[in-house]
């Protein structure tokens, strides 16, 4: 198995359910491939050579919203485009997580006018905010290592009752 | 001012009332609404302008009379002569011809301006709306539109804008 | 404000004029792609009417990313109405401000100094390569090959470090500004720029290597989307995508602007119209904007690298402190931002994409009254009913990528 071999004589490993349910659901989170604007450049950059988000379990964009539990929001979120984001989300199985990248989705950025909506919060449940215009990629694999604390965090007796 | 732009306009000028401004560089052409479809296609088919390069409209808002001007931009490549028209178009009446069958890629520039603008292109085959939703009311790049839909943020307000975000999670 | 909350329905009533009588019989069916698609390279919805496999007819539905760019910008000064000209096409940063930055140069007559000029043509044919890039990667990885988006983005973040060297930003520089730069370049530039293009030519060798005789790749490229030349200029299609069907239009030849005129290279122009001919035509682009970047950087010239009409342009940080006058003009100049007349101006350039123009019209105030973007993928995405008709819906990847569309670029 592999393991036996690191650990040695010791046999077996006592712990929680509770983290090893959440550390199993941190090392391979898929978010969903799907980019908006400007922001999805510096995702697209952040998932290849140089920044290697693959490092964190997560080289596996998906392109089915079924098969994926993050949501990245990268880039102004239109009016027009709102309720297709939400028809996503409500798509992707439980439990899922949502990133919002970068100021427009956040909260509107430098776009405070008719087409643009003022912050994905008024859509989606948002977990991790990462500000910047656009931000790094550092700053989304710091966005993404948060919101694998927060999720490390999470109680067990609440699984069932999120959302 | 480019030559042939200059035989084009004086050739034009024999037959349609035109009013011409000229500014760095650029030739304008105003004149009578009615008169766009007969002079795009003298300028298409004698003149060599076979680019339509864009189509937009402005809106004076209070300070001119016909509220809007559509614009067109033709270009000329072999003679690299640029040309602008406009035509002015009324509030109460935002009617003008459509120019698609003319030039074909006019059609997304004019739904563009009837979705934004609110002026109606009469012979487009499919004005519809382009960039806003189908259920939008108004035309937002109206000039009597506010361009700031949210209230920055200050601590006596927080609340009220947060009030609107409804998935904000702790 | 409402949001709206239903996801935005097509009725066959409202396109019924667009699809083929057969769609309304039911005999062949339509099929939604996008708007979150993977290969639709943003938020492009395309409705399709297909019979079996093969594409009847295409209706493109944009307008998700529109962001009332050009609204935002009438309520701006002209300085800070630069900021959102980033937004629009945001693989091409800096030429939106070249072209912007242009335009109100225009507008108010301002001169540019000769180091300025020469830095923007290197900044803006930099920012074109690693736009063509962006393409390249996107393009192969639509066909199935992963390692050229690889190598493409390990390539793409020399030049981002070279942007973020100059302005401190990787993607939304705004280091071009009415009247010539934000500042002079550091000293690293020079080499940072020599190194790149020392290395990049070998790299452009290696993508060939992969794509250009990989049967794999011009078996799905080579006669798909056929369009002739005379065609595509009726349909307004500008840059690669025009010069592919083998007609020469390229503003930096037909007008230069920032001194074009004085670089020596060529535009490559294509045979047969297909999506293999812009594969080659982006892909020569490449070369020769090295040839221009190497041709400017021997050139570079020193002196100021900003105007001396304080009426437009800032004065320098180091006035400040000793000159009134500089003081009054910096607060005006941030405060109130300069007047522009009561006229309209058309600057066009040629961005990656195509003929990128800025209409912007002053009314003697502050403010930008009036600017509309003409931009390429807006013009050249109107040509895809008729690029995809006739072809397999899995074709269709390859012909939305050999466009190089940018969702930000067409729906503002």
């Amino acid at each position: 198995m592999g393991i036996e071999e690191k650990t040695g004589n010791m046999g077996f490993v006592t712990t929680t359910l509770e983290k090893v349910v959440n550390w199993s659901r941190t090392r391979a989170m898929w978010p969903l491939l799907s980019g908006l604007a400007c922001c999805a450049i510096e995702m697209m950059s952040a998932q290849s050579s140089h920044y290697d988000m693959s490092r964190f379990g997560m080289e596996l964009m998906r392109a089915s919203p079924r098969q994926s539990d993050l949501l990245i929001v990268a880039g102004r979120v239109t009016n027009k485009m709102a309720p297709v984001l939400r028809r996503l989300y409500d798509q992707m199985p439980e439990p899922k997580w949502v990133i919002s990248m970068g100021d427009c989705s956040s909260n509107g950025g430098v776009f405070n006018n008719y087409a643009v909506l003022q912050g994905v919060d008024k859509v989606l449940p948002v977990d991790v905010y990462v500000a910047g215009c656009p931000p790094r990629p550092e700053a989304l694999i710091h966005g993404i290592l948060t919101l694998y604390d927060k999720v490390q965090q999470e109680e067990i007796t609440k699984y069932a009752a999120s959302r | 001012m480019n030559a042939h732009l200059q035989t084009t306009v004086d050739a034009l000028e024999d037959q349609f009332a035109l009013e011409q401004h000229t500014f760095r560089d650029h030739l304008t052409l105003t004149f009578e609404r009615e008169l766009i479809s007969e002079i795009c296609t003298q300028l298409r088919d004698q003149f060599g302008f076979i680019v339509l390069t864009a189509l937009t409209a402005v809106d004076y808002f209070g300070r001119k009379s016909p509220r809007f001007h559509v614009v067109y931009q033709l270009h000329n490549r072999e003679q690299d002569a640029r040309l602008f028209l406009r035509t002015p178009v009324p509030e109460d009446d935002p009617v003008t011809d459509s120019v698609v069958s003319i030039f074909p890629n006019a059609n997304w520039y004019e739904r563009e301006v009837w979705d934004l603008y609110g002026i109606r292109f009469a012979g487009h085959p499919d004005l519809r709306r382009i960039m806003l939703p189908k259920g939008w009311e108004g035309h937002p790049m109206r000039k009597d539109v506010p361009v700031k839909v949210e209230e920055t943020r200050f601590t006596f307000n927080y609340k009220e804008i947060d009030l609107d975000k409804r998935y904000v999670e702790e | 404000m409402t949001i709206h909350n239903e996801v935005t329905s097509v009725s066959l009533d409202e396109i019924k004029t667009l699809v083929s009588q057969k769609a309304l019989d039911g005999e062949t069916m339509l099929l939604n792609m996008g708007p979150q698609h993977p290969s639709t390279h943003g938020v492009l919805r395309l409705l399709l009417e297909l019979d079996g496999e093969t594409i009847v007819s295409c209706i493109p539905d944009i307008g998700y990313l529109h962001t009332g760019i050009e609204k935002t910008m009438e309520d701006k000064t002209y300085q800070k109405a630069e900021v959102v000209t980033d937004r629009l096409d945001y693989l091409n940063t800096v030429g939106n401000n070249l072209a912007y930055c242009l335009a109100v140069e225009k507008l108010v007559d301002l001169d540019v100094p000769i180091r300025a000029q020469v830095l923007r043509v290197i900044l803006a044919e930099l920012q074109r390569i690693a736009s063509h890039l962006i393409w390249l990667a996107t393009q192969a990885l639509d066909l199935a090959a992963q390692s050229v988006f690889l190598y493409c983005f390990r390539e793409r973040e020399k030049i981002l470090d070279i942007l973020e060297l100059v302005s401190g930003q990787r993607m939304m520089t705004t280091y071009i500004r009415p009247g010539g730069l934000w500042r002079d370049v550091p000293v690293e530039f020079e080499s940072a720029v020599r190194t790149f293009l020392d290395e990049f030519p070998r790299r452009i060798d290696q993508y060939e290597d992969l794509l250009t005789k990989n049967p794999l790749f011009v078996d799905r490229t080579k006669g798909i989307a056929v369009i002739s030349g005379e065609e595509a200029v009726r349909l307004g299609m500008t840059g690669p995508s025009l010069r592919g069907s083998g007609v020469d239009y390229d503003l930096r030849k037909l007008n230069p602007y920032s001194g074009y005129e004085q670089y020596e290279f060529e535009v490559p122009l294509g045979e047969h119209g297909d999506v293999f001919s812009r594969y080659i035509i982006r892909i020569q682009e490449m070369r020769e904007s090295l040839k221009i970047i190497q041709q400017a950087l021997d050139k570079l010239p020193y002196g100021p690298v900003r105007s001396n009409n304080r009426k437009y342009v800032p004065p320098p940080r180091s006035e400040l402190g000793v000159s009134m006058e500089a003081l009054i003009h910096h607060f005006k100049l941030w405060t109130e931002g300069f007047k522009a007349p009561d006229e309209a101006v058309y600057v066009p350039v040629s961005s990656p994409r195509g003929e990128l123009g800025v209409f912007l019209e002053g009314d003697g105030g502050p403010k930008v009254y009036r600017a509309h973007w003409r931009t390429p993928s807006y013009a050249n995405l109107q040509a895809i009913p008729k690029l995809a008709e006739g072809h397999l819906i899995a074709d269709l990847v390859a012909i939305i990528g050999s466009l190089d569309i940018v969702l930000g670029d067409i729906d503002r």
